[in-house]
């Protein structure tokens, strides 16, 4: 982990009575994608706001880049760039017009405005729709737009609220895919979803929210070791004598578990699928078949606010 | 605490984009051939009516404006009529309309501040209605030289000349109401239906109930007392101010704009016409205070503005 970008600490938002976020503190390394997860209402989109200086912090502080988003607004803005929620354009405006018009507004200087606009057009598969208006774009279109117009920003990082909320599979591993292709360029990247499953494969890290609160942070395989009590399911297929023991003596290997003949369910802390090959072959067994389930953040924001919810009744996740 | 950089960045670019906007959307097109159709209409009957009545005027082409013909109104009621209608079409959906197309969070990510993004979706709109009131003011000067072929004096153009500047200055009241309107609600179309009730209260219904409140609330010992207050209360609608300030500037007889005792009227010569200066004196209190509450609304909604949350 390089410096941090992005730091937080006890940042707090209220509404009256209401606090929309509560006390989060969190610390975004250059480089990473870090993902912000959690249901509708959760207070996600408000933290994103309180970054960028779009919205009061009630309490606490962040700093992006170094910068106050409520006294710096404009250093923090200039190298920030946003993909709000469900990203609106101007319909009766071409593509390319539209993208001119936030690029005077970054004040991109005119001899490179076209030139940076083409190629972030044609970067996020827009290039042939250039010159069409922005009404007859698919949703899948418009937020592509909106990631043009952080590449055009030459942003150093880009937050992106709900990216991939109601668009299709196809088009929702394709935008994945350029956010991956951002993060190669150096881009830090701050995602925020409630579809766990479909972001995780993204994410470096990531910070469940609960109810304003962060109910838990750090790597997919971290969370699950944490919740799940072991992170990693591995599948074995194999044959020998006494081989549930000799499974269960593998460094690492939490409980196994029988899921039909010959076939054992193992619940690791890590990857064990070598360890658990060579222990079948040199306790004289045969192995057909081995096979990791890498834990689904699904299953343990489930698992955990079912935990929870025992005591609190929390809401479900979406 | 201070905010880093200036206000009024990106200002220019915001001005120029709706400009160009108002300029090409079909809602101002329909607007401005309405406004110049019912003006030219109007300007034309008056101009048959000045042939068919003329004696000696020596304001013959200010007659333009006020003079009108049944069944047409005049050229300044047919603008007092529809500016509003034009500056309220303008500004009516300018803050709700970023709202709905979402665009509002996405233009505010980047670095401006909310101050450019409505003083310049401000000025663009005044900027549209003095294109369009400047041609219409040349078309009708243009076509008052042609009908009547008597040449303007100089004293006739500075006259509708500041007529134009305050016709302008009355758009941008209700430009700023119908801006103030879309910052408070988030519908386009309330906001445009609470501007024109608004505008139709001021315009219609105010004049009348002005000298109503005032007679029941008033002592009416001096007779004089209920009619100034019902003036004062008449004057809080911009009609009303618009309506004096053309009779002081296209009227050059006018004295006075409100009631006056018979003493105060000693020693004037009647129907003679005031100088330029004089005229501009009389109507400056209600020029100024259109201008100021244009000024007050703007700021109104900028505050409004300021503390709304941007997300949708």
């Amino acid at each position: 982990m390089s410096e941090p970008v992005i730091e937080a600490k006890g940042l707090t938002k209220r509404y009256g009575d209401a606090k929309a976020v509560d006390g989060v503190s969190f610390s975004i390394a250059r480089g990473e994608i870090f993902g912000l997860l959690g249901p509708n209402g959760a207070g996600k989109t408000t933290t994103i706001l309180m970054m960028l200086g779009l919205s009061d912090i009630s309490d606490g502080t962040v700093r992006v880049l170094g910068h106050d988003p409520m006294r710096e607004p404009f250093s923090v803005k200039r190298r920030v760039g946003y993909l709000p929620d469900a990203v609106g354009f101007y319909d009766n405006l071409t593509a390319l017009v539209n993208l001119r018009y936030t690029a005077r507004l970054i004040g991109i200087p005119v001899e490179e405005r076209d030139a940076r606009i083409v190629e972030s057009l044609q970067r996020v598969g827009l290039g042939d729709v250039a010159d069409k208006r922005v009404g007859t774009f698919s949703r899948g279109m418009r937020q592509r737009l909106g990631l043009a117009e952080i590449l055009m920003k030459k942003a150093e990082i880009a937050i992106l609220d709900e990216p991939t909320t109601g668009l299709d599979p196809q088009a929702s591993a394709e935008l994945l895919e350029m956010i991956r292709s951002l993060k190669r360029d150096g881009v830090t990247i701050l995602l925020s979803s409630h579809l766990l499953d479909r972001v995780q494969s993204v994410c470096d890290r990531v910070a469940l929210f609960q109810s304003g609160h962060i109910a838990l942070m750090g790597t997919v395989g971290e969370l699950g070791r944490e919740v799940l009590g072991g992170g990693y399911a591995v599948d074995v297929e194999a044959d020998g004598e006494g081989l549930k023991a000799k499974l269960g003596a593998v460094p690492g290997v939490r409980s196994v578990q029988d899921a039909g003949p010959g076939k054992f369910r193992l619940l690791a802390e890590s990857d064990v699928r070598a360890e658990t090959a060579a222990a079948v072959v040199n306790g004289g067994g045969r192995l057909y078949r081995i096979s990791v389930e890498e834990p689904s953040l699904d299953v343990i924001y489930n698992r955990y606010f079912q935990g929870k919810s025992a005591h609190g009744g929390l809401r479900d996740a979406a | 605490m201070r905010r880093e950089g200036s206000p009024w960045h990106g200002l220019g670019v915001v001005f120029l984009k709706e400009l160009s906007d108002h300029l090409t959307s079909v809602r101002m097109r329909v607007l401005e051939w309405l406004v110049v159709l019912t003006a030219v209409a109007a300007v034309y009957a008056a101009i048959q009516q000045i042939k068919d009545v003329s004696a000696e005027d020596p304001f013959l082409f200010l007659r333009l404006f006020t003079v009108s013909r049944e069944p047409l109104p005049s050229f300044v009621s047919f603008l007092a009529f529809l500016v509003p209608l034009m500056a309220i079409g303008l500004g009516f959906d300018a803050i709700n309309g970023e709202h709905n197309r979402r665009t509002l969070s996405r233009i505010l990510s980047q670095p401006i501040y909310r101050d450019a993004l409505l003083f310049g979706k401000f000025l663009a709109g005044l900027a549209t209605l003095a294109i369009s009131l400047i041609a219409l003011w040349l078309l009708v000067i243009g076509l008052g030289l042609l009908m009547i072929g008597v040449p303007p004096q100089g004293e006739e153009m500075a006259r509708s000349l500041i007529f134009l500047l305050v016709t302008i200055a009355y758009g941008g009241v209700w430009l700023a109401l119908a801006m103030l309107f879309s910052v408070v609600f988030r519908s386009a179309a309330s906001a445009a239906l609470v501007t024109l009730g608004l505008w139709l209260f001021l315009t219609a219904i105010w004049p009348a109930l002005a000298p109503a409140i005032a007679q029941g609330v008033l002592p009416a010992d001096d007779p004089a007392v209920p009619l100034i207050g019902a003036q004062m209360l008449a004057r809080l609608s911009p009609s009303t101010l618009f309506g004096e300030i053309v009779l002081a500037l296209l009227n050059p007889t006018t004295r006075a704009l409100g009631p006056i005792y018979l003493s105060q009227l000693q020693g004037a010569i009647p129907g003679a016409p005031l100088p330029f200066s004089e005229s501009v004196m009389i109507a400056w209190p209600q020029i100024v205070g259109l201008i100021a509450g244009t000024i007050v609304l703007f700021v109104i909604g900028y505050i409004t503005f300021q503390r709304q949350e941007v997300r949708a």
